[in-house]
């Protein structure tokens, strides 16, 4: 006994010995060849991608991949002008309802096979079939047909997309969009090859099965880590592709994301955070790419009940007491900028209305607001008492502190701050029962006034503050309808004005895209999508 | 404090009282710091001042560990942090141990199926998503500090009672325990007279084991969002938002995580010191 | 022994049922859900996904069909990452987290069970202070204030180690994950270890021993150390099970492609398949890691076989 328990801690020494020895062999192997390519581009993602499949993919993050790996009808420059992509020309008739495009013949997957027009028509039908639920139908919805598959379940090959040979596709649709071709770069209309999702069901978007037609194919994806691409040899463009690989890492941390930055294990980052930035700025100022981007960040008014349910004046109020410029400058302080409307500049065809108050003095609106809150049915001795929800952030909070100590110094209003777990305060949005102000942003999907005046339509699913103004609605339709694109601008401007004058948003600013780019990457372009796609870019090689 | 072995223990009996004396002193001029500071301070804990966003600690200035990003003046904030994670420690260690040591005592002292069912219990009970118990807690229950302490706490037991049943099981088998059994003192007299003496040291040890990972727990769930809510702070969350901001403002990571640092070390020595007082040895017939 | 396992192995089940039945209820009562977005769906479009998971049936219906699947092995596709099956995305960060956790769990046991032994025999010296107080360290300076901290040290500033995990090769990406990992159960370790060691040392039997004359070592390595580890021991499930699947600021801050991620995006997610999943995985691993260390403490202790 004795002499088995003394050979207890010796086998135990021993045991710990081999599995360090194990450890040290099996770290050796299978680690990652950073260093055998000098021609990989290690970009960061930020939060996993919850997709590849271009149908189901709702996030940021998957779009950023799947716009390396496949590609549409257009696509975007590095510039980010409108170009022609695996379509090589189009004709779009006088009335804007029938689209005709020619597809490159050239044009191949990564198996080696032709992109033909079927496989376009096969595509899109299954994007607004409603069986594959994708949340991106409302895409296609214009087309002809498109809205009875939807939402009443009609044959899907009634959709009016058509393929009149190989490489002839034609688009009937039931209205003239005037941004239609802009949607066609979006990555929820890229083709999936049709063979691999009829073998493999949803799991054709799987590395080792996915077949794309884009300047990169899918070689691996470990979740948690990184997804890597390799050159598509096949793609019509590949001589222009200056990267062989890309190596798209998650990094959910930001902080951390810096740091892998400065460590030099990735080129270029996704995000900058808040906190690092200043820092970074006298660090690295070189490195980092800031430019205005498609985004707004607003607090919702939940009109449908009280207290802004009808107290249009009560909501300026609100909005005019913030100081939206010290947010922007001390609470964030990334060149953000304050918004005054709720269109961020930079959208194509249109010149963004402001409130009426944006050139006011501080002290001028704050004697407004205060006269407007009193107008409202508030006083100091009867002050409003209100709740901001927003979720999970440090900057959310911030904000809302700021916000908070506001309309305190300025109004005498009693602000609760509720932070809520994102898809709670989802829920709570949706529901609109407890909601009064909350926290929310809209970005652009497509560079076009209407991808940020839609959501307030009546009944649109991503109107959470309830606002129903038939003034607001009309104007959008006469928009819709106007083929003469000058005519088209004044009724969205005019509609956007409306919707400033009523106030169920109150913008606070305006987002820019921030990113840390190493020297090491040419090509680089900002631009008011965030768009950047890896076929666009090159690696400085080292001497 | 009798001594049962020879000639080292009186030694380290000094030693370990001075140590545990300093460390109890250390606690509670924290404790009294973080209620008379928060009083004294012109200060609020809530008051924000952009023009002074970012500033280092100066004694001359007013800050005296300068403010953080929205110009909350940072010792304030500090101390109320310790108030409410003293509070937090306190209640939650509470529920965790009342709640612990019943179930770890009657399922070791009971052993057999009683045994085997309540710890099956407890195994399952570690395997639940703790963080959707949580999520929906601080939903259907709207965020109350109370409720939040009475959930770690009841999430914490569970390590509690395996060491006590563990420790339980072992003690039972003691000869004194065997000596009482046969003069017939009862069951729960047993429990409550022989056993429990006897774990408390290690129940003792355990606990300063369990703050700090419950003190812990509340900053990671700050860290999720779920933690204290503003305009309430406690050290884990000033320590989480310190973090992200430790190269541009040092001191709001360095201040409240040395006040961590120093109650946890305190309340470990203080462990220590009270294992030594309550060591079964001494009381042993 | 062998009747002893067995027996706990057919008592799991009732227990996974209740586990997989309360889970599935905590599960489906947080509000929201796993396809809701800003970018709201049409309600059309919504239904559809509903009807596709069989979202919009009855719970009990929905629970029997879980069941259904759960014995014949298929635990569903992930809700969120829809070309993914649960079983999949398990068993493919099992083995990281495996690792790591290990490499994690033996640097504790071993340096925590070390610091601890040396603390204990010179108790109360300067040495003793200054190892509790470093074993300390872990337990009173959270995992997300070293990381980073490491990190910036080590990887940004000296350029000795990698800044995470996936972006490194070889062995020298784990230091700074296992390091982080590790701390905190070191901490424990080394505490339970040396207020153990220091106990069974003034017990009546070391005494006995020592009067008889045997050296220190002698009585540490063939009388101490076995009952010393019993803490150790009880407090090894738990610990094992904590670190294996993976703590979820360490991969985050790392990159780490492990389980921890899953539980927490999983929860965030509502992906109700694959937190399912991970919690029948971690139930069922639990369960065998308690009778481990149940068996282990048999062992250790003779005086509990006899049941």
């Amino acid at each position: 006994m004795q002499h088995f328990r003394a050979n207890l801690t010796h086998s135990l020494k021993r045991f710990a010995a081999a599995f360090l020895a194990c450890a040290i062999l099996i770290s050796g192997c299978g680690g990652g060849d950073n260093g055998e390519f000098a021609n990989v581009l290690n970009r960061s993602l930020g939060p996993e991608p919850e997709t590849l499949d271009v149908h189901a993919a709702l996030s940021t993050q998957a779009a950023t991949v799947l716009r390396d790996l496949g590609e549409g009808l257009t696509a975007y420059s590095a510039s980010g002008e409108l170009v022609a992509a695996a379509a090589e020309r189009w004709e779009v008739s006088d009335d804007g309802l029938e689209y005709k495009f020619w597809l490159r013949p050239e044009a191949r997957w990564s198996n080696g096979e032709s992109v033909t027009a079927e496989h376009f028509v096969y595509s899109f039908r299954r994007l607004v079939n409603p069986k594959t639920a994708a949340p991106y139908a409302q895409h296609l919805i214009d087309i002809e047909n498109a809205e009875a598959i939807v939402k009443k379940g009609g044959p899907v090959d009634s959709l009016g997309v058509n393929a009149e040979s190989d490489f002839e596709l034609t688009i009937r649709l039931a209205r003239s969009v005037p941004y239609f071709l802009k949607l066609l770069a979006h990555n929820s209309t890229y083709p999936v090859f049709p063979p691999s999702v009829e073998e493999h069901g949803p799991a054709f978007a799987r590395a080792g099965n996915l077949i794309s037609n884009g300047a990169y194919k899918l070689d691996d994806r470990t979740m948690g880590a990184v997804i890597s691409l390799s050159r598509n040899e096949h793609y019509w463009n590949n001589a222009n592709t200056a990267i062989d690989r890309v190596r798209h890492f998650i990094a959910p941390d930001e902080t951390a994301e810096v740091n892998r930055f400065r460590a030099g294990e990735l080129d270029i980052t996704e995000t900058v955070s808040t906190q690092m930035f200043a820092k970074l700025r006298e660090e690295m100022p070189d490195a980092l790419r800031v430019a205005p981007f498609l985004q707004v960040y607003y607090y919702g008014l939940n009109l449908t009940k009280p207290p802004f349910k009808g107290n249009r004046k009560l909501r300026q109020a609100l909005s005019m007491a913030i100081d939206r410029e010290t947010i922007v400058d001390k609470v964030i302080g990334r060149g953000e900028q304050a918004a005054y409307g709720w269109m961020p500049p930079g959208v194509n065809n249109y010149d963004a209305m402001t409130f009426t108050y944006s050139t006011q003095s501080k002290a001028d609106r704050h004697a407004t607001a205060r006269r407007l809150y009193l107008e409202s049915g508030y006083s100091l001795r009867n002050p409003l008492q209100v709740e901001i929800r927003y979720n999970t952030s440090q900057t959310h909070k911030n904000i809302a502190l700021a916000v908070q100590a506001m309309w305190r110094d300025v109004l005498g209003v009693e602000t609760t701050l509720i932070n809520e777990e994102f898809r709670v305060l989802l829920a709570n949005m949706l529901a609109r029962e407890v909601t009064q102000v909350f926290r929310s942003s809209w970005s652009g999907d497509y560079n076009d006034a209407s991808s940020f005046l839609d959501i307030m339509k009546s009944g649109n699913p991503s109107n959470l503050t309830g606002f129903s103004d038939e003034d607001y609605d009309s104007l959008l339709e006469r928009a819709a309808t106007q083929m003469d694109p000058l005519f088209r601008q004044v009724y969205l401007e005019e509609a956007e004005t409306r919707l400033l004058e009523e106030h169920p948003v109150i913008p606070i600013y305006f987002y820019v895209s921030k990113h840390l780019v190493s020297s090491r990457v040419i090509g680089w372009q900002d631009n008011v999508l965030d768009y950047h796609y890896s076929q666009h870019l090159s690696l400085k090689t080292n001497d | 404090m009798k001594t049962s072995s020879g000639n080292r223990r009186p030694r380290y009996a000094i030693l370990g009282n001075r140590l545990v004396v300093v460390c109890l002193l250390a606690l509670l001029a924290i404790a009294v710091l973080s209620i008379v500071g928060t009083i004294a301070s012109p200060y609020s804990v809530e008051e924000i001042s952009f023009d002074q966003n970012f500033e280092g600690p100066s004694l001359g200035g007013g800050h005296w560990f300068g403010t953080d990003d929205l110009g909350r003046d940072l010792f304030v904030r500090t101390l109320k942090g310790t108030q409410i994670t003293f509070l937090i420690a306190i209640v939650a260690t509470m529920v965790s141990l009342v709640i612990g040591v019943t179930y770890g005592a009657i399922a070791g002292y009971f052993g057999g199926k009683i045994d085997a069912i309540m710890m099956r219990a407890v195994d399952a009970l570690y395997a639940m998503p703790f963080i959707f118990f949580v999520i929906l807690l601080m939903v259907v229950f709207e965020r109350s500090l109370t409720l939040m302490f009475i959930a770690i706490g009841a999430i914490n037991w569970l390590d509690t009672a395996r060491i006590v049943r563990g420790q339980t099981i072992s003690l039972k088998q003691r000869a004194f325990v065997d000596a009482a059994r046969m003069v017939g003192v009862s069951n729960f007299a047993i429990i409550a007279r022989h056993i429990a003496p006897n774990l408390l040291g290690i129940v003792i040890v355990y606990v300063t084991l369990t703050i700090p990972q419950i003190i812990l727990f509340e900053s990671f769930l700050s860290f999720l969002g779920l933690g204290v809510q503003e305009p309430q702070t406690s050290l884990g969350a000033l320590v989480s938002e310190g973090v992200s901001r430790m190269e541009r403002a040092p001191w709001m990571l360095l201040f409240p995580a040395s006040f961590l640092a120093v109650m946890l070390l305190c309340l470990n020595f203080l462990g220590d010191g009270l294992r030594d007082v309550f060591d079964p040895k001494s009381a042993k017939a | 022994m062998l009747r002893f396992a067995l027996l706990r192995i057919l008592g799991a089940i009732p227990t996974l049922f209740v586990v997989i039945a309360v889970a599935f209820m905590l599960v489906h009562a947080a509000p929201g859900g796993p396809f809701d977005s800003e970018r709201v769906l049409l309600p059309e479009v919504e239904q559809s996904i509903l009807q596709a998971y069989h979202l919009d049936e009855p719970l009990p219906q929905q629970f029997a069909r879980y069941l259904r699947g759960v014995l014949r092995g298929d635990f569903g596709p992930s809700y969120t990452h829809s070309e993914y099956d649960v079983s999949e995305i398990i068993f493919a960060s099992f083995p990281v987290s495996f690792l790591l956790g290990a490499y994690a769990l033996i640097t504790a046991l071993t340096l925590g069970v070390f610091f601890g032994l040396v603390a204990a025999l010179r108790r109360n010296t300067a040495i003793d202070h200054l190892l509790s107080g470093l074993a300390m360290t872990g337990i009173s300076i959270p995992v997300f204030v070293i990381a980073p901290v490491m990190v910036l040290l080590f990887a940004v500033h000296l350029g000795w180690l990698p800044a995470s995990f996936s972006g490194g090769t070889g062995a020298g990406r784990f230091v700074l994950p296992v390091i982080a990992l590790a701390l905190p159960q070191l901490a424990y370790f080394a505490r339970l270890f040396r207020a153990s060691m220091i106990e069974v040392l003034e017990s009546d039997y070391i005494r006995t021993a020592r009067a008889q004359g045997l050296s220190t070592v002698s009585i540490i390595r063939h009388h101490a150390l076995k009952p010393a580890l019993l803490p150790l021991v009880s407090y090894l499930g738990p610990a094992i099970a904590a670190v294996l699947t993976g703590s979820v600021v360490v991969e985050q801050i790392f990159g780490i492609p492990g389980l921890g991620q899953h539980f927490v995006n999983g929860a965030l997610n509502r992906d109700y398949t694959l937190v399912l999943g991970l919690v029948i995985f971690y139930a069922a691993l639990i369960i065998t890691l308690n009778l481990f260390v149940d068996l282990l403490y048999r062992y250790l202790d003779p005086r509990t076989r006899r049941q």
